[in-house]
């Protein structure tokens, strides 16, 4: 009898121990999948980027101020691309950050309860909409209410990239401050209440640098979705190779790629891939930034 | 019991995984099969079921007929090639880029069989002879409401540059102009800056990517103006008559409309094509090529 037990319950071991050993490797599987997917585009990105880079020179190429690609003589110079990437993705987060930061404490501090269930909704429909319909809103309703503002022959500018560019990034900061403000423990805005301060001091004083380290996060999140943002831009931004310039027509990193792959070949085709290198690089920088962040974040707590 | 669950599920997505994993190769390997089937099939007996009739007239035609040249006329070029070759089982058209003046140095040297030029030649490359095969011509757009109707080829090129910035300077109401354009590589700004002699000083204020992009552009922007390409003109647009000759099909193919170019394919002079280059040669001239020239956006010469 003990034995026949014994066995059974062997049998159980060992099947549980067969399921750890697949699911395990399967875990594994899943895991390396998506490293794998990061390593081979890294590589690509270096492999099909480098070359022009070499040809034209590094210093040229990032800080040439001419983008002629098709010219006699070809320039491949792309600082203006690299400074109104730049430029936008500032201007996004000045005025995106605030609109974002105070949504996220009125959803968490002020709304009234039926309010905040719809402004979370609104949010976090916002995150859904496709960015090629924001570019379609912006250059049907926004180009042209910029044009008239500022009396311009039109509103293809720099200026409504940011405004487009800054409503998208918002639900990414909205929802980042939101989680890192209700994280926020109750008895510090308790606290802060009893010795008298009011809604306002608390939110600013106490909640908001309680949550610093996440609103950050949500920050550079922002920004990563900025500098990466295409399709809108495309719509409503010029295309352009010129200096910043607020009120005119522009070109970013990621449309410059865009725009003129279909056609290009040669060199002109390598320098589009090389752009795509600075703008991973770039995107890998706020990676390695955002991590610090969340490092720093962990250690404090 | 959960256990078991899962443990079912995990057998069963990892199953989904290989057999998709599978099936990607096979397919991949079927087709790639299939692909060398058909071509060794079609090299072996070219006289397959389908085309016996159509091709067994040409059936001595073999070979590769190699194109260079032109950028603008690579779409024409592959178009044309493409419908050579359904015809033609054995002949391979190979259409290379590298400009106008790579074409001719091409068919000089005998490296090519056909040059792709799009643009008259210059009087000091001799020894070729031109085939007109299609015309290109280039409108100019403008606002429905914009009061200007026509500008000389001159007033386009300044307004181009930047040297003319104001509609008024040229006879409209006081708007500042708003310069549209096609980016860097596109065919239709090639055109345009070559034709027009701007060159490489265009100076725009902003540049789409598609025909339709600047046409939109156009449409919603009162004081802008644009290249378009002929075919691609409706009435949300309005067309400017340029030196006084409004756009059409007649004025572009009797070249009193100067915003064209010719898309020509040059042969070397005294030497003879070979049976497959002369086809696709005869075959860009014949209605079905010139259809397919047209469905293009050019203009077609007969």
């Amino acid at each position: 009898m003990t034995d026949v037990k014994s066995s059974a319950l062997s049998k159980a071991n060992r099947a549980k121990n067969t399921i750890e050993t697949v699911m395990n490797g399967i875990f594994f599987v899943c895991g390396a999948a998506s490293i794998l997917c990061v390593a081979v585009i890294a590589g690509y990105m270096i492999v099909s980027g480098l070359p022009a880079i070499q040809e034209v020179g590094l210093f040229n190429f990032l800080f040439g101020t001419e983008w002629a690609p098709t010219a006699e003589n070809p320039q491949f110079g792309i600082l203006p691309m690299i400074l109104t990437t730049i430029t936008g993705t500032l201007g996004a987060i000045l005025v995106g950050t605030p609109l974002g930061l105070f949504t996220a404490a009125f959803i968490c501090y002020l709304a009234p309860k039926k309010l905040r269930t719809v402004l979370t909704a609104a949010v976090e429909l916002l995150a859904g909409i496709p960015s090629v319909i924001y570019g379609l809103v912006g250059i049907t309703v926004i180009s042209p209410l910029v044009a008239n503002l500022f009396d311009l022959p039109s509103g293809a500018t720099l200026f409504t990239a940011i405004v487009v560019l800054s409503v998208m990034i918002l639900p990414t900061i909205v929802s980042v401050s939101v989680t890192s403000l209700k994280a926020v423990p109750q008895e510090y805005s308790d606290g802060s209440l009893a010795l008298g301060a009011t809604n306002v001091t608390t939110i600013f004083k106490m909640n908001v640098p309680a949550a610093k380290s996440g609103i950050i996060t949500g920050i550079v999140l922002g920004v990563g979705r900025a500098i990466g943002e295409t399709m809108a831009i495309i719509m409503v931004s010029g295309n352009v190779v010129n200096m910043p310039n607020l009120f005119g027509s522009v070109r970013f990193l990621t449309t410059g790629i865009v725009s003129e792959m279909s056609y290009s070949s040669g060199l002109h085709r390598q320098a589009l891939f090389s752009i795509g290198l600075i703008l991973f690089i770039f995107i890998f920088v706020i990676n390695l930034v955002l991590t610090g962040i969340l490092k720093k974040g962990s250690k404090q707590q | 019991m959960k256990k078991l669950t899962s443990l079912i599920l995990a057998g069963l997505l990892a199953a989904m995984m290989l057999t998709a994993c599978g099936n990607n190769s096979n397919t991949s390997s079927e087709a790639s099969t299939a692909s060398t089937a058909s071509s060794a099939s079609s090299d072996a007996e070219p006289a397959s079921s389908a085309e016996t009739e159509e091709s067994s007239a040409d059936d001595e035609i073999t070979g590769v007929v190699s194109l260079s040249g032109s950028t603008s006329m690579e779409e024409m070029a592959r178009a044309l090639a493409e419908g050579f070759q359904a015809l033609h089982d054995g002949v391979t058209v190979d259409v290379q880029l590298g400009g106008s003046s790579t074409g001719i140095t091409n068919v000089t040297d005998g490296v090519s069989d056909i040059g792709n030029v799009s643009r008259d030649l210059a009087e000091d490359e001799t020894g070729l002879v031109p085939h007109e095969v299609a015309i290109d011509g280039i409108a100019m757009a403008v606002h429905p409401d914009n009061g200007v109707d026509s500008l000389t080829l001159e007033q386009i090129a300044a307004i181009y540059t930047g040297e003319i910035t104001n509609w008024s300077e040229v006879g409209g109401e006081d708007m500042e102009i708003y310069v549209v354009g096609r980016e860097a590589g596109s065919g239709t700004r090639d055109a345009f800056e070559s034709i027009s002699g701007v060159g490489e000083n265009a100076v725009y204020a902003s540049e789409q990517t598609s025909t339709g992009a600047a046409k939109t552009t156009v449409a919603s922007t009162p004081g802008a103006i644009a290249y378009v390409s002929f075919d691609s003109i409706d009435d949300t647009v309005k067309t400017l008559a340029v030196n006084d000759v409004s756009i059409s099909i007649d004025t572009i193919r009797d070249g009193s409309y100067v915003l064209q170019r010719p898309f020509l394919m040059v042969t070397k002079e005294g030497a003879e094509l070979s049976a497959a280059a002369q086809a696709f040669l005869d075959y860009a001239l014949s209605e079905e090529g010139q259809d397919i020239c047209e469905q293009v956006g050019l203009v077609r010469i007969n």
